[in-house]
């Protein structure tokens, strides 16, 4: 928490003003939309909505959402490792560009995240008729719902460790390195523990972007219920299907994963992390 | 590029000249860098070249054919211009919220600080839901205002009534670090000298923020422009009059449109892209006027 290097005024003048003007704001844009998602799952009760548990769709649902996290996040958090390694730690030529490439996909649609995949690898993509033949399926398939997250989450990790390790320097490393260290050993002993809150921080980001992405997905998964349905996704079918209390029930688990992520968040900067600009 | 220690220089001095990477005693650089640059060029740069390269695949006339249709003309319309109005209501309320969070002491400001980045976290398509059913006729906001005869749900307005909630972190997180760098006593100095409040607003603290303010303003249209799972559910998705830029990538690749998708995409991310130059131009130039 940043602020709480400097001492906090108690509100004079305009101050009250202000102080309610924002809280009146952010309950309007943030708190009351994630007051309905509570409220409606729970409009009919605690068995209609506990009742989610038991549709094997959505477990199967919230299986692949789990699946997906699990290979996406610690494949960008290898590739974050890696950049930070490389760029943080040495000089060369072309870094600007690599650093641009890296920060590329915060700015792209999550929807054309999902339909590069399908440029690449659909039916009628680069390598569409040549998968065809192998017989391998990458659109409508797990591997393409796991290729759309990892575009969509590649930089958040990257961004948190690079900058970092910039700002550490390599003087640490340069030391164990003269003092006999291998390269794997000065990594997993002094690199590693300088930047793992923000590795941590950037973990968690990653994780809560990757469970809950839902453009990207919704291109690459062909929506075949219990298959490649993801949780956001099957909130949509629930959604159009008229059954809100499930759409809703099937909505707060995800609301209740990005509001537990704020917690450990908070928790983390507190602890010393650097605070994200993302 | 950090210019090496002297005495090493001059002996390093016509490796280097020649070299694409500075001598290091550190190891691993290579292992590292290929790995990064093999990743990169997998998950990040091959699709992008796709998406380059295939609105031209049949003839150039195509691209510009795709674009111009007036369903297509009028759905990128409506991202850019409810992502611009929902950026420029953000960057004010953004700014309101960041300076309160940093400046004054109440119950609940810790709480309140972290809600913020709470967008970020929650899964588009449950803010989508969400905001379909609160501004819908029946919901809690969309029932005052149905009276009023004010229709959110459904229409136009609801896109950007939708991006309020996606954009307004990313002005929030770009003023705090600021605000909490800038020295209180410019504000005070300020006053002494016969400011008021306003004046010292205007004259003294928007001017050092104005840079940051630009970044989360450009942050905010981009990710707006390109926003789909907050807005499909609220926007009622009529063609010409509420559907947005992306669905109509997404309609283009269910008719395996490749092309004609990968035209629209190309030109909503040449779209952002300018205006992400063209912010962060305008950024390294106030910060140079702005700098003592």
């Amino acid at each position: 928490m940043t602020a709480s290097t400097r001492a906090l005024r108690r509100a004079t003048g305009f101050g009250p003003v202000l102080i309610a003007l924002a809280l009146f704001w952010l309950a309007l844009i943030i708190g009351a939309p994630l007051a309905t998602v509570v409220a409606e799952a729970w409009s009919k009760g605690s068995e209609a909505f506990f009742n989610i548990f038991k549709q094997p769709d959505a477990l199967a649902a919230i299986r692949l959402t789990i699946i997906v996290a699990a290979i996406a996040v610690p494949l960008n958090a290898a590739f974050g490792l890696a950049a930070g390694w490389s760029i943080a730690k040495f000089e060369f030529r072309g870094k600007a560009l690599l650093l641009a490439l890296i920060d590329l996909p915060l700015s792209i649609s999550p929807v054309i995240s999902g339909l590069v995949w399908v440029l690449v690898f659909g039916a009628r993509g680069w390598f569409g008729p040549i998968l065809d033949v192998a017989g391998v399926k990458i659109i409508f398939a797990l591997p393409g719902i796991v290729l759309g997250t990892i575009l969509v989450t590649v930089s958040l990790i990257a961004r948190e460790i690079i900058p970092l390790m910039a700002e550490q320097g390599s003087d640490e490393e340069l030391a164990a390195t003269t003092l006999g260290a291998g390269g794997w050993t000065v990594f997993r002993r002094v690199t590693l523990p300088n930047v793992r809150w923000a590795l941590l921080h950037g973990v968690l980001l990653c994780n809560a972007r990757a469970m809950g992405e839902f453009g990207a997905v919704s291109v690459l998964s062909g929506h075949i219920r219990g298959l490649t349905e993801t949780l956001p996704l099957h909130v949509e079918a629930l959604y159009n299907d008229y059954d809100f209390v499930g759409a809703f029930a099937a909505a707060s688990l995800l609301a209740g994963l990005a509001v537990v992520t704020l917690i450990a968040k908070s928790a983390l900067e507190r602890v010393g992390a650097p605070r994200s600009t993302t | 590029m950090v210019a090496l220690a002297p005495s090493l220089g001059t002996i390093l001095d016509v490796r280097r000249r020649a070299a694409w990477r500075e001598p290091s005693a550190l190891p691993g650089f290579r292992g590292a860098f290929a790995f990064t640059l093999v990743y990169a060029g997998l998950i990040i740069l091959l699709p992008l070249a796709a998406l380059v390269a295939r609105p031209w695949e049949h003839s150039p006339a195509d691209l510009v054919h795709g674009i111009l249709q007036p369903r297509t003309l009028a759905a990128l319309r409506l991202s850019f211009v409810a992502a611009l109005a929902a950026a420029v209501v953000n960057t004010a309320a953004g700014l309101v919220i960041a300076w309160v969070l940093n400046r004054y002491d109440f119950p609940g400001r810790r709480v309140v600080d972290a809600l913020v980045d709470l967008p970020f976290a929650l899964p588009t398509a449950v803010a989508g839901i969400a905001l379909a059913t609160l501004y819908g006729p029946n919901g809690w906001i969309g029932s005052l205002l149905a009276p009023l005869g004010v229709k959110v749900a459904f229409t136009p307005l609801g896109v950007f009534v939708a991006l309020l909630a996606v954009g307004l972190p990313f002005v929030v997180r770009a003023v705090q670090p600021v605000l909490e760098d800038l020295d209180t006593a410019l504000e005070e100095a300020a006053q002494t000298l016969g400011a008021n409040t306003l004046q010292t607003f205007a004259r003294v603290i928007l001017p050092a923020l104005s840079p940051a303010l630009l970044t989360g303003f450009s942050l905010a249209f981009a990710r707006g422009a390109g926003e789909y799972g907050s807005v499909i559910f609220i926007a009622g998705n009529m063609p010409g009059v509420s559907e947005i830029g992306p669905l109509v990538i997404v309609t283009r690749l269910e008719a395996y449109d490749y092309a004609g998708a990968a035209a629209v995409g190309l030109t909503m991310l040449a779209i952002s892209l300018a205006v992400l130059i063209a912010t962060n131009w305008a950024q390294v130039r106030l910060a140079r006027r702005g700098a003592p």
